[in-house]
């Protein structure tokens, strides 16, 4: 039993063994600047692969729960085919974040090999939150990633808006942390158990949900919210995203965000019935209320987000406000708690990936010191000038708006046909229309590439490995958008043998 | 159940009466002499010299840091070394595994310079 499941452990054992030996190596080779580079990517590919030989052997030979206490890791962590599945998005968004870091970092006179030692550090948060089966153990995967995010925030330590964005993102974030551990003690004091699954079991025994345990969940949402910027605590977002590092918002935005969002359906996961539930459990909770609640959240957050973003000149401020409105196209999933909105999950977490660090490395080539040429204005007659780029970032924002045949389309398809599934249509009729009002500045900005003339001072693009970034994201969004069948498929298997 | 909490409220009541008790029997029984001496801040120490509301090198906020950091390796390590015989092997691989992940630590801060001084 013990070599068979190790190989569902080595990504996390070798994500943490990467992340930790990274800081030795740059401390071992002081003069060296791009080693942490090298190192980290050789880091990801290793994990990623190990990621997807888990995946393949999850689909085929599953760990069964009520084994778990067998297991070395003692039921603290769940191997299943769907953690391994965000194992790898948060592995690729890293290879292409790093991708892309390197020649910025450079521009910037900020290449130092911490950089990828803190951007490992934080997929390892996320990949413990993936596998999290425990309430305190998605804790500290929250709170790795968290921490590791606050720093690579205010990264450009010289510049003002970086150290503002690091600061606000460090004082809210840990006030939010505040509520999530509060939420868990509660929910410790009112079933006994901090392992998720075991607190599921005692809630499905004693039939009714006593008011600790609701305030409990109640405050994890909140915490949580918080930490995917969904509606009433997303006001951070904007800054933090416009101030940080692009490449790192780029990351912050996709990676940071699918891990809070898998967290929430850890959390949710067991509260709320589904018809693919394999333990039967009894629900004490009427999941409809709960279901409302993270719907109404979702519709708030999504129009929210888009109107906000509709008076924003600045593109990075744009893409901030546009990631909140993502948010809450995602959380729909979780409302919708069928096998759809799973797949719609996946899906649109693989294809937002690729199209917000796709855009944001765009606007990372062109700016200069995180203030100049940011503006929509900017972006004027971009076509004419670097007519590759803006062939791509038209791609991106086609994709965020959700126009076939891009991946983006097909994720907002299967998250909006989830939520009609599950009888919550006003739902998608409010995703509707914030997807129409979100064509106006995502369509702008090509317009004002394609259609204005450009200004007289001509936009220096970088050279260097974010091309590469940019080609695979933007292929990717092609080919997904017109084959999604691959990851569908993929997503269908992980998510339906879910053990939870 | 709740009875199981009966010496914990008598001890809570208990330490809260004799604080307050001592300082209201220093406050009635005390003398009170205020001399210059006694009303700076370190009575029987350095002499204070300018104000506190001062910049600072950032060695010493390095240096408390790791100190704190070290000090609680230690505090896991006495609870681990008391119980050594009855947790056996798999204790014994994990704190080694803890104390190579601080040595990774230890070794980028002095190759970091952070113990330097000057």
């Amino acid at each position: 039993m013990m070599g068979y499941e190790f190989q569902f452990i080595l990504p996390i054992i070798l994500i943490s063994f990467f992340s930790t030996s990274a800081i030795v190596i740059d401390a071992i080779f002081l003069r060296n600047k791009s080693i942490g580079f090298y190192y980290s990517l050789a880091g990801l590919g290793i994990t990623v692969i190990s990621a997807i030989y888990s995946l393949i052997k999850a689909n085929v030979a599953l760990i069964p729960l009520h084994h778990s206490d067998r297991l070395i890791t003692k039921g603290m962590l769940v191997f299943s085919g769907y953690s391994a599945f965000f194992d790898i998005i948060f592995c690729i968004a890293g290879i292409l974040t790093i991708l892309a870091s390197k020649q910025y970092l450079i521009r910037e006179y900020r290449e130092i090999n911490e950089y990828y030692s803190l951007l490992l550090l934080s997929i390892a948060g996320m990949m413990i939150i993936a596998h999290a089966n425990n309430l305190l153990v998605l804790f500290i995967g929250i709170e790795l990633m968290s921490i590791s995010f606050y720093i690579l925030a205010g990264f450009f330590r010289n510049n003002l808006r970086s150290v503002e964005a690091g600061l606000k993102y460090f004082l809210l974030g840990a006030f939010a942390t505040g509520f999530l551990l509060y939420g868990m003690a509660l929910i410790y004091g009112a079933t006994g158990s901090i392992g998720i699954n075991k607190a599921g079991f005692f809630m499905s025994a004693v039939g009714k949900a006593p008011l600790i345990l609701s305030i409990g969940v109640g405050l994890l949402i909140i915490g949580l919210s918080f930490k995917v910027a969904a509606f009433p605590f997303h006001q951070w977002a904007p800054d933090v995203y416009q101030g940080a590092p692009t490449v790192v918002s780029g990351f912050m935005s996709t990676a940071g965000k699918a891990a809070a969002l898998i967290a929430m359906v850890i959390i949710i996961r067991p509260l709320v019935p589904t018809d693919i539930d394999h333990q039967q459990l009894k629900q004490i909770y009427n999941g409809d209320t709960i279901r409302l609640i993270i719907g109404l959240i979702s519709a708030a957050t999504m129009m929210i987000g888009n109107i906000t973003a509709l008076v924003q000149k600045n593109v990075k401020r744009m893409l901030a406000y546009s990631s909140v409105a993502h948010a809450g196209y995602l959380l729909m999933g979780i409302v919708a708690n069928n096998p759809k909105g799973w797949d719609g999950i996946a899906f649109y977490a693989v294809a937002y990936m690729f199209m917000q660090i796709g855009a944001f490395v765009v606007i990372s080539i062109f700016e200069r010191d995180n203030e100049f040429n940011m503006e929509i204005s900017d972006y004027a007659g971009l076509s004419k000038t670097h007519p590759v780029i803006a062939a791509m970032m038209a791609v991106f924002m086609f994709s965020l708006t959700g126009i076939p045949p891009f991946a983006g389309f097909i994720g907002k398809y299967y998250l909006f046909a989830s939520v009609i599934q599950s009888g919550y249509i006003w739902l998608a009729i409010v995703a509707v229309v914030a997807s129409i009002i979100s064509i106006y500045f995502y369509i702008g900005l090509v317009i004002s590439m394609y259609f204005k003339e450009p200004e007289e001072k001509i936009q220096q693009a970088d050279k260097g490995l974010s091309y590469i970034t940019l080609g695979i994201a933007s292929f990717a969004l092609i080919i997904f958008g017109i084959f999604p069948s691959f990851i569908i498929n993929l997503s269908h298997r992980c998510f339906n043998l879910f053990l939870f | 159940m709740l009875t199981d909490y009966i010496p914990l409220i008598f001890m809570v009541v208990f330490g809260f009466g004799i604080g307050v008790v001592f300082l209201l029997a220093a406050e009635a029984l005390g003398a009170r002499r205020r001399t210059k001496e006694k009303a700076s801040t370190y009575e029987s120490g350095m002499p204070p010299v300018r104000t506190a509301r001062e910049r600072f090198s950032v060695k010493f906020y390095m240096v408390a840091v790791l100190f704190i950091l070290f000090d609680i390796e230690i505090v896991f390590m006495y609870p681990w070394a008391v119980q050594f015989k009855e947790l056996g092997s798999t204790a014994f691989v994990a704190m080694i595994l803890f104390i190579v992940l601080l040595l990774a630590g230890y070794i980028y801060v002095i190759r970091k310079g952070a113990l330097r001084w000057d």
